[in-house]
């Protein structure tokens, strides 16, 4: 401890150069965080999904219908312990900018299947005494400041109504919340027996299907078993794990995990050589003042230190800044109005960027450090 | 040429001596040198550039190795010591005077001369004692919170005593100390040398070029091509 105002101090030699070399770190540690909630949200999805479900679809695309009646069917063959269904409702609340999942279902299983969405008895009475009722999650709810009792109009885009119309209104009677985190409370489910018998077109067809399975280690043997069940049908259907499913869906996009591992090579390697050179420059300018630390008594292995010190103040200083800022800009919600239901910064990231701020400060100073150790006195003082 | 010792020798070098390699070149600096300092001695050294007064400073304060013979310091062969001994050795034993002073510019004159006590068990309280003791002693109380950039070139100097004396050594080791002032404040600093010599009985060794500094030791020692002699050498 009584070291730190000889490292302290020594930050103040150049100012401009010091502040800088903490911006230029503090930016790639806010890249560094904000991306990891990036990541976070396409993943988020892949890291709640119960290991004990799997999605059923049709063979050729999710967007082909299957029959409602398969659920009976899936339900029969052994080793599935619930299943249920969900559609694609695809509607647009006010403008296309307020994308938000809508998702028509049977109220019962929702809850059954997805344990992690978290209801009061009182939201879900209500809702199956109301055919147009709807359950919104709480993070729908903030965004647009909706209320029990609320009638939303949702413009179809896909289902349009056996009357003609395209607008189909809902009343809010329930609020979700997550058991985790990560659990996506951006979703407005509505009742499947409602959409039914209201939309124009494929009465008694349906999007995918939920399905638990009994015992999660067989999970692979039951997906088969259910795509031998339909096989040759002409609605064939392509099982998987719920991880994987969600998985092929942000893998639509792109690897996003390479991608953002990319960029962030690219900028601490950039970052590492300016924080380097920066080292390099503190330890050559100051070759005379080492030396004379040596020839009062200073070891070797204390100068070592004392240049390693110095990178860390500056690496820790601008990776804090940047953990910090990142945080924040995080904390301040979805930067895409709801494609990022759910988004924060995981706190093992938090403590991954604290590792990178260490080996950041070690990799920069290592050099310059071990430069200063083997410094020879009588020469340096001569210079 | 063999300097004997007289009474108690706190420094004794024996047949030292010094070669330097630049490439292919091969300096031979110091050879077969002998030196005895008696405690107490206030010893002026003087020569031409180049002749190695502060290659002999450096081998007696354990900054720099000889390349034969030994060093003795206080009855301790310092030339063989581990860097870590020796480091710990110069920490204790050893102040240092440098013609520039050689302060850090963005210390204080007191966190200056606080330095070497860094590497002792002292508290806080005792280093920051100590440090304005020293700053006492050089007469820089009232400069004790001021920069080196506020400070004169003799402030300066007498920061760097003040840090050399700071720690209580045995030796002070003083290359040129007066090189880099004006003649008043070489005097001041001659002044201080003096009085530490006489009334706290250091042991110092000073490198000058100035006949006038050497006047103000208790013997002056001649080095040209790497020996000693007690009269100048043209």
């Amino acid at each position: 401890m009584k070291y730190l105002y000889l490292l302290f101090s020594s930050l103040k030699r150049k100012k401009l150069r010091t502040s800088l070399t903490m911006l230029s770190i503090m930016v790639a540690f806010l890249l560094f965080g904000y991306l990891s909630a990036i990541r976070q949200a396409f993943d988020a999805g892949i890291d709640v999904a119960g290991a004990d479900r799997l999605i059923v679809r049709h063979k050729v695309s999710l967007i082909q219908l299957l029959p409602q009646s398969y659920e009976a069917k899936i339900e029969r063959i052994e080793g599935v312990d619930n299943a249920m269904h969900q559609t694609w409702f695809g509607g647009i609340y006010q403008e296309p900018k307020n994308f938000f999942a809508q998702t028509p279902v049977v109220p019962e299983e929702l809850f059954d299947l997805y344990p992690e969405l978290i209801i009061s008895d009182e939201h879900k009475a209500a809702w199956l005494e109301n055919r147009t009722g709807a359950v919104v999650g709480r993070g729908l709810i903030k965004r647009f400041g909706w209320k029990l009792g609320d009638r939303i109009p949702i413009n179809a885009t896909i289902w349009g109504k056996k009357d003609g119309g395209r607008t189909w209104e809902f009343d809010v009677v329930g609020v979700y919340d997550g058991a985790e985190k990560g659990t996506d409370t951006s979703q407005f489910f509505f009742r499947y027996d409602y959409f039914d018998e209201t939309r124009a077109g494929g009465t008694g067809l349906v999007g995918w299907y939920v399905v638990r399975v009994s015992d999660p280690d067989k999970a692979a043997e039951v997906a088969a078993a259910i795509d031998a069940e339909f096989a040759n049908s002409a609605q064939e259907t392509k099982a998987e794990a719920e991880g994987a499913f969600i998985q092929g869906f942000a893998n639509q996009i792109g690897n996003i995990g390479f991608i953002i591992m990319s960029i962030m090579s690219a900028v601490f390697f950039t970052i590492l050589l300016v924080a380097g050179n920066t080292m390099a420059y503190t330890v050559r300018e100051r070759t005379n003042e080492l030396a004379v630390l040596k020839a009062i008594g200073f070891t070797d292995a204390g100068v070592l230190g004392l240049v390693l010190g110095e990178s860390l103040v500056i690496t820790l200083v601008g990776g804090v800044l940047g953990l910090g800022l990142a945080w924040l800009l995080v904390s301040m919600g979805d930067p895409t109005s709801g494609s990022f239901p759910v988004f924060y910064l995981p706190t093992l990231n938090i403590f991954i960027g604290f590792g990178l701020i260490v080996a950041m400060a070690f990799v920069a100073g290592i050099l310059p450090a071990l430069q200063a150790q083997r410094l020879q006195i009588a020469d340096a003082l001569r210079r | 040429m063999t300097e004997n010792s007289t009474n108690e020798n706190l420094v004794k070098v024996s047949g030292v001596d010094k070669i330097f390699k630049r490439g292919s070149e091969v300096i031979h600096v110091l050879g077969g040198l002998d030196l005895a300092i008696p405690r107490g001695e206030f010893l002026a050294l003087m020569g031409p550039s180049g002749s190695g007064k502060s290659t002999l400073l450096n081998l007696i304060g354990g900054l720099d190795r000889p390349s034969e013979g030994t060093v003795e310091v206080g009855g301790k062969r310092i030339d063989k010591l581990s860097e870590r001994k020796l480091a710990a050795w110069r920490a204790r034993h050893v102040g240092l005077v440098f013609q520039f002073y050689n302060l850090m510019p963005v210390l204080s004159a007191q966190k200056n001369v606080e330095l070497p006590l860094l590497l002792t068990r002292l508290s806080k309280s005792e280093r920051k004692k100590r440090a304005a003791i020293a700053l006492d002693v050089v007469g820089l109380s009232h400069r004790s919170g001021h920069y080196p950039r506020q400070l004169s070139g003799g402030e300066q100097q007498r920061t760097g005593i003040a840090r050399a004396i700071v720690t209580d050594p045995t030796l002070l080791l003083c290359d040129e100390p007066t090189g880099d002032l004006d003649r008043k404040s070489g005097d001041e600093i001659l002044d201080l040398l003096q009085a530490l010599n006489r009334e706290q009985g250091k042991t110092i060794i000073m490198v000058t070029h100035d006949s006038h500094a050497a006047e103000r030791a208790t013997r002056t020692l001649y080095l040209n091509k790497g020996q000693l002699s007690s009269v100048p050498v043209d």
